[in-house]
């Protein structure tokens, strides 16, 4: 194991820093959260220029080498940045299509690489609560077509997307469908999130695709989709763990500025203590993402899913206690809108409930560790040396 | 970066089990699974048998004995030792005296105590704590007064583990009063048969005995038996800390004792259920897991990266560290259920404060976890309290 980057991803870090110190002050951001789109699409031209929107993808599935090391690293800066165009929700949709069908959609795969078409996975369900596992969209096959009927919720980049990537069931399984943003019969809610992302939630009423809208095979997506969302949701994690970074040494100087009872509040020892276990929760933050990068590396879906299970828990807890910290030692100026430190809160926040909350990963964590006659076997011979069974 | 885990090691993992597998006698393996305090036998055993490997001291210097180690060689190994149960050796020898006399130790020093670290023929102790120096370590009071070839020693020594086994001491002591309080200390090397030290056992919470209370009067120490020079002792005491990063952690010992949770968990039952699939009892085990996890890679990030910012995290490591080493500990009498709250002192324990517990309740498997539970306490306290741990993260990271 060897945590030090290489001389390209130092590089890549640092362009992804550029651009945030760069383009990204409040004042810009805000205005950007003004505009109707809720994005930049000279920024997003900037992402393709730059490479960012391949970064994460091997040469083989028609990006440019790398993979989740470099989004994490991309993201990490975004979220130090609170940067809010879409970017995960475009690693979600590009890891999905790559995995499924890398010929079949390459020419997609390209333009969306090129900044030319913007995808969204509409995969969750509201009433799954952030269980992937959860869908109840349907899929009828009508000989040379489909009718999709069913809704999708919080959907990453859906505000800003071209088209769709849409799950849906049949008795063969779950398929995956491309859909496109004006298609007749799919009604697109557009709004806004906590963190001030553009997210959409879709009602499809026998919505027709042709055949050739099926991504991959018929009923067998759900692997690659499970793929592509823990893709998600460690780059959401690396987010978080950028922009717990930014939130506690924004909190170390307003500690060191803000003066109270004749002195730097932080010479308080309560504060100090405060901001330590802020300091204790972002390196063991960072630590479990590491852990996750290299779960995501797993060929054996049940590891993977642990890794990844485990990271979000420990961010989603993580979050609440560095950004509320951050807050509650900004005193009252860290509820205000206008301070930046709320923000950092708001992303934070959401990042903790997207791609699954604590609950569900917990409950998925819990599942896999603990439970299965294969795990049970072979954990029992090894844990209980000694022990009568 | 590379997340791939080295071929090396696991071969290196194989050959550390079948070495215990090999040489670890049951009766010791089931006292390392019940993880009362250590026997002195059991210890002077397994260290021997390690020697036969030169496994001894992992991270000595090769031309003291070490076997030239790779850090996460270390790592593994720690992890196999605990998860095979096998007896602590004399860590105070081992992570403290050694690497002291190495490093600051006369030639004489050298020859004469670091080969017998590999047979545990001389087991140590260290005397740094006093009634009044706790976590102000620095106002140490314990005296050393230089008489021709001899230090006169007069004071006391507090919360000394293991100095009821121990023959020597490593001893931090005040040889110039007058100084600031930092540059009056030296380091000594004390027999705990002189005339004069006296012993005195501290049962703790656990009623087991593992800590003491050391008295000096007037006792005689050869002068070359100073570590280095003279005054100076507190600087080598804060090289030691900083040798110790991420043993602190403990993680192979509680990644050991959630394995032993989960499969108490399997043989315990809840409403005719296996507890392990109560969801309550199951999320809070896989929450202790998930923070175990993320603790074992802040501390491989510190093993494969030996600069100086890994070594700021040593207190982050300390205080998760040990705040895990308590939550796996209650979560484990947490299993046993009613029974989790007999107490449960140890059938072969040399040292038992009372032995009138009563018909022990308590199956094997769950033979000693409420005494680990109580004596875990300790874990936030020593090694420098997580108070002083987060004042030096405030200090050190936070700059503040």
């Amino acid at each position: 194991m060897d945590f030090t980057f290489t001389a390209e991803q130092e590089a890549l870090a640092d362009s992804a820093r550029r651009f945030r110190e760069r383009e990204y002050d409040f004042e810009k951001r805000r205005a950007i959260t003004l505009t109707p789109e809720g994005m930049s699409e000279e920024h997003w031209r900037t992402f393709a220029e730059l490479g960012w929107l391949g970064a994460g993808l091997p040469e083989q599935a028609g990006g440019y080498g790398g993979g989740p090391i470099e989004t994490a690293l991309i993201c990490e800066e975004f979220g130090r940045g609170l940067i809010i165009e879409p970017f995960i929700g475009h690693v979600v949709a590009l890891e999905a299509l790559a995995t499924l069908a890398p010929e079949a959609c390459a020419d997609r795969i390209a333009a969306m690489i090129g900044g030319q078409e913007r995808l969204a996975l509409a995969h969750y369900e509201a009433n799954g609560r952030g269980d992937a596992a959860h869908i109840e969209t349907r899929a009828e096959p009508h000989g040379d077509h489909f009718r999709l009927t069913g809704g999708k919720a919080l959907v990453a980049g859906g505000a800003q997307a071209d088209g769709f990537l849409v799950s849906a069931r049949d008795e063969e399984g779950i398929s995956l469908f491309r859909v496109a943003a004006d298609a007749p019969g799919l009604a697109v809610r557009r709004y806004r999130t906590l963190d001030n992302h553009r997210v959409a939630d879709l009602a499809l009423e026998e919505v027709i695709v042709g055949n050739d809208a099926l991504i991959g095979r018929r009923g067998a997506a759900m692997p690659a989709i499970e793929r592509a969302l823990d893709h998600g949701a460690v780059a959401v994690c690396a987010e978080a763990v950028g922009a717990m970074d930014a939130a506690l040494w924004m909190t170390r100087d307003y500690l060191r500025t803000r003066k109270q009872f004749g002195v730097a509040i932080g010479d308080f020892q309560a504060l100090q203590h405060r901001m330590a276990d802020m300091v204790i929760e972002a390196e063991l933050s960072r630590s479990i993402v590491y852990q996750a990068l290299a779960a995501l590396a797993h060929d054996d879906p049940r590891a993977r899913a642990l890794g990844i299970s485990a990271a979000k828990v420990q961010i989603a807890d993580a979050a609440a206690i560095v950004g509320g910290q951050a807050i509650q030692l900004h005193g009252g100026i860290g509820v205000t809108e206008e301070h930046a430190i709320g923000h950092y809160y708001r992303r934070l926040y959401v990042i903790a409930r997207t791609f699954g909350g604590a609950d569900v990963h917990l409950e998925r964590y819990r599942s896999l560790a603990f439970a299965g006659q294969d795990a049970l076997a072979s954990g029992v011979e090894k844990d209980a040396a000694g022990i009568p069974a | 970066m590379n997340l791939e885990p080295d071929p090396r090691d696991e071969a290196f993992r194989e050959e550390v089990r079948a070495f215990i597998r090999e040489k670890l006698p049951p009766d010791m393996a089931t006292r390392g699974r019940r993880d009362f305090h250590p026997r002195k036998d059991d210890l002077i055993f397994w260290t021997r048998k390690l020697n036969e490997k030169g496994w001894v001291a992992p991270h000595w210097p090769v031309e003291y004995g070490g076997p030239d180690w790779r850090p996460m060689q270390r790592f593994i190994f720690e992890e196999e030792m605990r998860a095979g149960f096998a007896p602590t050796i004399d860590r105070i020898a081992i992570e403290l005296v050694g690497p002291v006399i190495y490093t600051f130790g006369s030639a004489e020093q050298k020859a004469k105590y670091l080969p017998e670290v590999f047979r545990a023929e001389r087991l140590w102790c260290q005397g740094f704590s006093e009634p009044g120096a706790g976590s102000d370590l620095a106002s140490l009071r314990t005296r050393a007064v230089r008489d021709g070839d001899y230090y006169i020693i007069n004071g006391q020594k507090t919360w000394t583990t293991e100095a009821h086994n121990a023959d020597m001491m490593f001893a931090l002591v005040r040889t110039d009063p007058d100084a600031k309080p930092q540059r009056g200390i030296s380091a000594l090397l004390i027999d705990m048969r002189s005339p004069g030290l006296v012993r005195r056992p501290i049962y703790t919470i656990d009623e087991g005995l593992s800590v003491n209370e050391v008295f000096f009067d007037d006792v005689r120490v050869p002068a070359e038996n100073l570590v280095g020079e003279e005054n100076a002792g507190w600087s080598y005491a804060k090289f030691l800390l900083g040798n110790e990063r991420t043993n602190s952690a403990e993680v192979p010992h509680t990644k050991r004792d959630i394995a032993q949770i989960e499969a108490i968990a399997r043989i315990e039952r809840k409403k005719g259920r296996p507890l392990i699939e109560d969801p309550v009892f199951a999320s809070r085990l896989a929450r202790l897991k998930i923070d175990a996890l993320a603790l074992e890679y802040a501390v491989y990030r510190v093993l494969v990266d030996e600069g100086e910012g890994a070594r700021s995290v040593a207190s982050v490591l300390k205080v998760r560290g040990s705040e895990l080493r308590q939550r796996a500990a209650d979560l484990a009498v947490e299993a046993l259920g009613d029974r989790g709250l007999a107490v449960a002192t140890d059938p072969e324990g040399l040292h038992n404060m009372r032995d009138d517990a009563g018909e022990d309740p308590v199956p094997d498997y769950g033979v000693g976890l409420s005494a680990k539970a109580m004596f875990r306490r300790a874990t936030t306290i020593y090694g420098g309290a997580n108070e002083i741990q987060r004042t030096i993260i405030a200090k050190t990271i936070l700059e503040l």
